[in-house]
């Protein structure tokens, strides 16, 4: 099956004959896929979810709530209510974050239910002109390195030429839309040597072989993040895995499934198993928890497509988070001390969409002198969510805010978190500077011998009164 | 008929009457502002029940204030319209108490979640009544204090719905309900008033309004502003798990226990049903298969629970106990309450709908109650899952039932009721903590005489003239409990002009 260039948003409509339409799809929303009867019906309407979801924690109010959207979603079957934008908005303001899905005792599968409704928006409503094309603007962007990389430059020159202390100095960035300052804020700087850096398709193992593993290399990661990936790799030869990045791969759809923008989604799944037909590989390794929780979801993506619905599942048996496939193995590389109070931050798409917690802290552990400390509040998201800080700047910063005081309190000398979108998103709004590393990079650091938290001085650790009135500056 | 007198009849004939204007909008808004304002019909139907969703009622406006101040300017603007409102904290109540009524208010106070205060010294802490049960403890762990009361919703429930409802919890047998451990609410009467009952000290001078706003359910006033006591947290806690054969041995050994002078801290039953649906949910480790099993914790000094431990497993043993499993550390104890306090959410593990019964028998009656129960389960056809704190007697038979099925329902529903009519019977009570409600009101009056429910309605009438604070709650409207209306006839204080009939 081929489909359309999925950057058109006119393709967001798929050939619904062509798919076999589950459930009765009902009310106001269409045959394919609609959120299904039984899923909506687990929900007893306890509650539990409440406290757990950060729209709730901001606002209080039921229609931004877990069971509150289950709600809305079932009167959406009965077709009791207008598909119009007060409904969506109350979607489009979830993030995504599943953390209703780890405290719900009677086991609702909100994931697969958000995951239904988003599509059904995309389809059937219309969004006003100007959100269309920020949108639009994100998806021909973000998931394409090659433009990411001219942005990257652009964006290096903008700050390097002065100009963005300057519009920061006379105010003009205020002028912008709140969206515009969100992109403009939370672009990360790009290390120009990082951006000719390419992971080799093979990486063999330091000494012998123990696995031979598929690597994603990832899209913003590859950009903006070339030095986590260098570390991966690293990380992974360190401990005899042969590292396989096949060149071809591109974008695996995470931006565009978690924003329902199905087609799209489903042609860069099938791309990316594509692109690994050949690897030869046991295990696929993701170091974004946003990009695995998608690649372990292709299974289901896939399942209408009978070319693809077979690899997609075993495809999604093989990914594992870096820190999965880590804690797995037992250590050969020796590790040496890192003195140093890490906070370590969970990242919602690996702690509550895989359910990866202990590993990754398993893996700090196994660095000699490092204390990893838990912060509170962990189970809120920290706001960044996928295109969330951008596409809802505002409920993103007062989020971003809240997560920043949590970890002030636990006054690390660093942050670890798998995620990059996390760590945009809380440098942004910290005070200071604040060494922030993925876990691999520590790991990778110890393993060569090196210590990051002391290279970054003691600027890292801010005054406990240091309060997140000014956004951080990078 | 002898239910009602014709007094009560005329006291909750009022019922507000008036309706949501546009001019009631308009003084509203400028309360609360116009964030403070959910008015959009979808939005609306999201707050049409609570955890009990068997009632719906759409508001016709649901407003959030932030301060004492909204909420006495929004109740201000009803008492002036006639206008009904119901509270609604974290609406994971299971009767039915903020159940919204037609053409009035809910007033939500999820976002009046500030802890105002902790007085370290004196074990008290001021908060708003949006903040959750385990928020409270949380805020004030630091200190190894603790709030005591613990419902099996704490991390959502919110301390004003804990105080409409005078909450218990597991631990409620030795710690007693939320009325215990609540100093001094601030509080807004039906018209509008904001005043203080109780106060700092644990003693009241004149009669203790604390006491009846507690556990009143919503039906005197809103309350804004709780303080209320910390307890310090006890040097040891000792929990265990025993499983049964069945559960009269279970039962007689919570007898037991008791007999022999020991008061834990709680103690809890499971059936074999309720134990299937936590393993499901949270995997906490009971024994898959077993017909009863009992949590019991002891907590205090030390040496002396050291001791009452090893006797309450002696006396498990005696009461023909199979495995008696002891948490060893805190993480094992932890897992042991997630269990049981997830307990009613995990039946959607087990069965796609349920009722949850709430009903009190007497502690020696707990082996032929439940053996009774499960004779009615069988002849009805459908499963009844049972936990309960069983130290105080406190049933909760879980009805499992599939609403798709025709008249299953139903069936539930009138078993449901025939287990709380049958605690009645056994010389218990229709409910132990969820409280009236809407679901319960017409159960009323297998408990109270006509003269009981009348001294109720005089008291709620001496704060709500009106009518118009959560009407038709707790007190059985005689109209809507299998009654047929009578024919009209003045009450002698209607016909004095004290009361007025809309």
């Amino acid at each position: 099956m081929t489909s359309p260039d999925p950057t058109s948003q006119a393709d967001l409509h798929p050939e619904v004959d062509a798919l076999a339409a589950a459930g009765q799809g009902s009310g106001i929303f269409d045959e394919h896929h609609p959120p299904a009867d039984e899923l909506i019906s687990d929900c007893v309407h306890c509650g539990f979810c409440l406290p757990t979801c950060p729209t709730y924690a901001l606002w209080g109010e039921e229609m931004d709530s877990p069971r509150g959207r289950i709600h809305l979603m079932k009167m959406g079957k009965e077709g009791a209510v207008e598909l119009d934008d007060t409904y969506a908005q109350h979607f489009d303001a979830c993030l995504g974050c599943m953390a209703c899905v780890t405290a719900c005792p009677s086991g609702v599968q909100y994931d697969k239910l958000i995951e239904a409704v988003r599509p059904q928006l995309e389809r059937n409503h219309r969004r006003s002109l100007p959100d269309r094309l920020f949108r639009g603007m994100i998806f021909i962007l973000f998931p394409y390195p090659s433009r990411l990389r001219v942005a990257a430059v652009l964006g290096e020159l903008y700050r390097r030429l002065g100009v963005r202390s300057l519009v920061h100095r006379t105010g003009a960035i205020r002028l912008l839309p709140a969206r515009l300052q969100a992109v403009e804020a939370l672009m990360p700087p790009a290390q120009l040597r990082h951006l000719a850096t390419r992971t080799p398709a093979v990486t063999p193992a330091v000494g012998t072989t123990r696995r031979r593993v598929g690597f994603l290399t990832g899209c913003v990661q590859r950009v903006f993040f070339a030095d986590v990936n260098q570390a991966t790799v690293r990380v992974l030869t360190a401990e005899g895995c042969e590292v396989v990045a096949p060149a071809s791969q591109r974008c695996c759809g995470a931006l565009s499934e978690h924003a329902g923008r199905e087609p799209e989604a489903l042609q860069r799944a099938r791309e990316l198993i594509d692109a690994f037909a050949d690897a030869e590989v046991d295990t696929i390794v993701s170091n974004v928890a946003g990009c695995g929780s998608s690649l372990k979801e292709y299974g289901r993506l896939l399942r209408d497509d009978p070319e693809y619905a077979e690899r997609a599942a075993a495809f999604s048996a093989k990914v594992r988070d870096v820190s999965e496939l880590l804690a797995e193995l037992e250590p050969v590389a020796p590790r040496h001390p890192i003195e140093a109070r890490v906070a370590y931050h969970d990242a919602c798409h690996l702690g509550h969409a895989q359910g990866v917690r202990s590993q990754p802290r398993e893996v700090l552990r196994s660095i000699p002198g490092l204390q990893v400390t838990d912060i509170p509040e962990a189970e809120i998201c920290c706001g960044s969510a996928g295109i969330y800080n951008l596409v809802n700047p505002e409920p993103a910063e007062e989020l971003g805010r809240r997560k920043v005081e949590h970890v002030l309190s636990v006054q690390p000398d660093a942050l670890a978190t798998a995620n990059p979108g996390c760590l945009l998103q809380i440098r942004r709004y910290w005070p200071g500077e604040l060494p922030m590393f993925h876990p691999v990079e520590l790991l990778d650091a110890s393993i060569r011998g090196v210590d990051p938290v002391a290279a970054a001085g003691s600027r890292g650790r801010p005054a406990l009164d240091a309060r997140t009135s000014e956004p951080g500056t990078f | 008929m002898t239910t009602y007198t014709e007094e009560y009849r005329a006291l909750v004939a009022q019922t507000g009457g008036g309706q949501v204007t546009e001019a009631f909008r308009r003084e509203v808004a400028a309360a609360v502002g116009p964030g403070g304002l959910i008015s959009e019909p979808a939005q609306l139907r999201t707050y049409e029940c609570d955890g009990l969703t068997g009632y719906r009622v759409v508001p016709a406006l649901v407003v959030l204030p932030v301060t004492t101040e909204e909420v006495a300017a929004v109740v201000r603007a009803c008492a002036r319209h006639r206008v009904p409102f119901v509270a609604r904290g974290a609406g994971t109540g299971l009767s039915g108490g903020a159940l919204p009524v037609a053409d009035g208010i809910v007033i939500g106070l999820a976002r009046m979640r500030a802890i105002r205060s902790v007085d370290v010294a004196d074990q008290r802490a001021v908060v708003l009544p949006g903040v959750t049960n385990a928020e409270i403890s949380a805020a004030v762990a630091q200190h190894d204090l603790y709030f005591a009361p613990d419902p099996s919703s704490q991390v959502v429930c919110t301390i004003g719905g804990n105080v409409a409802e005078n909450s218990g919890g597991a631990h409620c047998l030795k710690y007693g309900f939320t009325t215990n451990h609540v100093l001094a609410l601030t509080f807004v009467s039906p018209d509008g008033e904001v005043v203080t009952l109780g106060g700092d000290a644990p003693d009241q001078v004149g009669p203790d309004l604390r006491a009846v706003v507690l556990g009143s359910e919503g039906t005197l006033g809103i309350v804004t502003e709780v303080t209320v006591r910390l307890l310090r947290r006890p040097e040891a806690v000792r929990t265990l798990v025993a499983d049964f054969p069945d559960p009269g041995s279970a039962g007689d050994a919570v007898s037991d226990i008791i007999a022999a002078g020991i008061i834990p801290a709680a103690v809890e039953m499971l059936d074999e049903l309720a134990i299937e649906a936590c393993e499901k949910a949270v995997q906490a480790g009971y024994t898959l298969g077993c017909p009863a099993a009992l949590v019991v914790e002891l907590d205090g000094v030390g040496a002396e629970v050291d001791e009452e431990f090893q006797r309450v497993q002696e006396i498990c043993r005696a009461n023909a106990s199979t495995n008696i499993r002891i948490a060893d550390d805190a993480g094992e104890r932890a897992r042991i309450w997630k269990g049981r306090k997830a307990a009613f959410a995990a039946m959607g593990r087990i069965s796609p709908d349920y009722f949850v019964q709430d009903g009190v028998i007497p502690r020696t009656k707990l082996g032929s109650t439940l053996t009774r129960i499960r004779e009615m389960s069988d002849a009805a056809g459908l499963r009844v899952a049972n936990v309960f704190h069983a130290g105080d007697g406190n049933l909760h038979p879980l009805v499992l039932y599939n609403g798709a099925v025709a008249g299953e329902a139903e069936r539930a529903e009138h078993l449901a009721t025939a287990i709380v009519e049958l605690c009645v019977e056994q010389g218990g009570s229709i409910t132990g903590e969820h409280g009236v409600g809407s679901d319960k009101a017409c159960s009323m009056t297998a408990m109270f005489g006509p003269e009981d429910l009348t001294v109720m309605a005089r008291v709620r009438a001496a704060f709500d003239p009106q009518g118009i604070c959560n009407p038709g709650k707790v007190l059985p409207t005689p109209r809507l409990c299998g009654e047929r209306p009578g024919p009209y006839r003045p009450h002698p204080l209607e016909a004095a002009g004290l009361i007025e009939r809309m």
